[in-house]
């Protein structure tokens, strides 16, 4: 098994006397999906926080390719190679859709102290992002306002700022919020596409999305590793049954699943 | 000649209020504030003056030195608070400024000081000439303003932009906001530095009016006038302002209160200011 991308021990993070975080592990590695699941309140977005460095976990440690990323700030991270998708759309509104991926890559740059020369004429930004675009099926939207395009598209557009950073981990938080069926299954098949590039870490409600994708699964129920293991034996699992999934969810998961198998 | 010294004082404050607008407009950082490189460069040049330093060689670049160091060191601070509280602490660094003016008795305190002669440049141009002075001031005012418009095309003004919309979105992509923000807001303040040694060249005298905190709300109605985060737009709104200053004030010396209304009006309305406007209008 390869080393993993990112290691996080241990991790602790309370908030006044809520424990939000407690004493998780998980390896995330490059070609694998790992899906965190878990109901509302589970710590699931916390435990993302933690991973970006919007929030600094009490005890434990992230380790980030074997080194120690616990203390650092979030764009350190981001420049060593986190990428992160908000689970509420986060783009810039007023710029095109190509100007917010454009950005994305410029943050690649070593700085961006350059006063004078036009940025939209910047191919090395605009081609890596027109690139991003044409993947994520947008390209015909790259002169659109981000603040026109419909609910789908923006999730598309916020998933592609993470990848045109050109990251190794993806932190993915609810990709598929909102999404039409249709739009769903695109962002599954990308999905499936980017696994054997990246380190991916899945936070999804739809769980037949999280079955169709997920190599690896965390359950988190109060902050707490409930399970964790291949999709199937999550799947079989009876104290995840009880604690999370429950008939009514599980039963419209399995025909899904059966569709694959 | 009474024009000359109206379009003189014009330019003078626009090339003030398109510094403002960088930051303010492209950048989201209400500075109440910014006054207080008027003063800088202003002072600057009347303490200069009144010990017999009168070249604009060494006057000018030491007002824009000392601008540009103030801003450093205020902004280094109040930039890692947002909104209000920005607000606030450039308000306090400018008053701290405001009262050492009021409290240099040697340079006139409360009254001012009177600057005997206009910076000199070995004879290569005569400021005392109120023509060749305002074909400076205008030839400075469209440096600035194309400084400004492709600063905020560029990488750097593409990142500043982009941190006033949304700073957490920065963050994750890799990018640290701050510097570049620092960097906005110095070069902004110096800008206004040289607007303030402008100042003091064009009314021969100095007094801490020019760094009063109502100044730097002037400059931000002047901004809010023009058109938030236009490139021209400030422009505009000094034009507006100051002629309005001068048509209202000779009926009454409340001429604020046409002025008041007229801007609640235009912040419910037409954010987009005068530039607004014209570009509404232009789409109907």
């Amino acid at each position: 098994m390869t080393d993993p991308l990112i290691d996080v021990r241990d991790l602790e993070k309370s908030f006044g006397g809520i424990t939000a975080t407690d004493h998780v592990s998980l390896a995330l590695r490059r070609g694998e999906i790992h899906a965190v699941i878990g109901p509302n309140g589970a710590g699931k977005t916390t435990l993302i926080n933690q991973l970006s460095g919007e929030l600094r976990p009490d005890s434990g440690s992230i380790l980030l390719a074997g080194s120690d990323i616990t203390h650092h700030r979030v764009a350190a991270r981001a420049r060593a190679g986190l990428a992160r998708s908000f689970q509420i759309t986060s783009i810039f509104l007023d710029f095109t859709v190509l100007d917010n991926v454009a950005l994305a890559v410029q943050a690649t740059l070593p700085h961006s102290f350059r006063f004078w020369r036009d940025v939209r004429k910047d191919e090395r930004l605009r081609g890596p992002a027109r690139a991003v675009l044409q993947r994520l099926g947008l390209a015909g939207r790259g002169d659109t306002p981000a603040a026109e395009l419909s609910h789908g598209e923006q999730r598309q557009l916020e998933l592609a700022m993470a990848l045109a950073t050109n990251p190794r981990v993806l932190l993915l938080d609810e990709p598929m919020a909102g999404m039409g069926p249709e739009e769903s299954r695109q962002i599954i098949a990308l999905l499936g596409s980017l696994k054997t590039d990246y380190a991916i870490l899945l936070v999804e409600h739809d769980m037949s999305a999280v079955f169709a994708l997920a190599d690896l699964i965390t359950v988190l129920v109060e902050g707490r590793v409930l399970a964790c293991g291949p999709a199937e034996e999550i799947r079989a699992n009876e104290e995840v049954k009880r604690a999370y999934l429950g008939e009514e969810e599980l039963s419209p998961v399995r025909k899904a699943g059966n569709g694959h198998h | 000649m009474f024009l000359l010294t109206l379009f003189t004082r014009i330019v003078i404050l626009a090339i003030a209020a398109v510094s403002l607008n960088f930051i303010l407009g492209y950048g989201g950082m209400i500075s109440l504030g910014h006054a207080v490189y008027l003063g800088i460069g202003g002072y600057t040049v009347g303490i200069l003056a009144h010990h017999g330093i009168n070249s604009g060689f060494v006057q000018w670049p030491i007002a824009l030195g000392l601008s540009a160091l103030f801003a450093l060191v205020t902004g280094a601070l109040s930039l890692r608070t947002r909104g209000v509280y920005f607000l606030m602490i450039t308000l306090s660094f400018a008053q701290m400024v405001y009262f050492l003016t009021v409290g240099l008795d040697k340079y006139g305190g409360d009254d001012g000081l009177t600057i005997y002669k206009r910076s000199t440049f070995a004879g290569l141009v005569d400021l005392s000439d109120k023509v060749a002075f305002y074909y400076v001031c205008f030839a400075i005012l469209l440096a600035c303003v194309l400084i400004v418009w492709r600063m905020s095309q560029s990488h750097f003004g593409v990142v500043i932009r982009a941190a006033k919309s949304n700073d957490r979105r920065m963050q994750a992509l890799g990018i640290s906001t701050y510097r570049y923000r620092l960097a906005a807001y110095v070069i902004a303040g110096t800008m206004c530095g040289l607007a303030g040694v402008l100042l003091a060249n064009h009314t021969d005298f100095i007094n801490p009016e020019m760094l009063s905190w109502t100044r730097s709300g002037d400059l931000i109605i002047m901004v809010l006038l023009g058109g938030l985060g236009t490139v021209i737009g400030p422009v505009g709104g000094t034009v507006a302002y100051l002629v309005l200053e001068e048509a209202l004030s000779g009926i009454t010396e409340h001429w604020q209160i046409v002025l008041g209304p007229f801007l609640v009006l235009m912040a419910l309305y037409r954010r987009g200011g005068i530039a607004g406007l014209l570009s509404w209008s232009r789409r109907d």
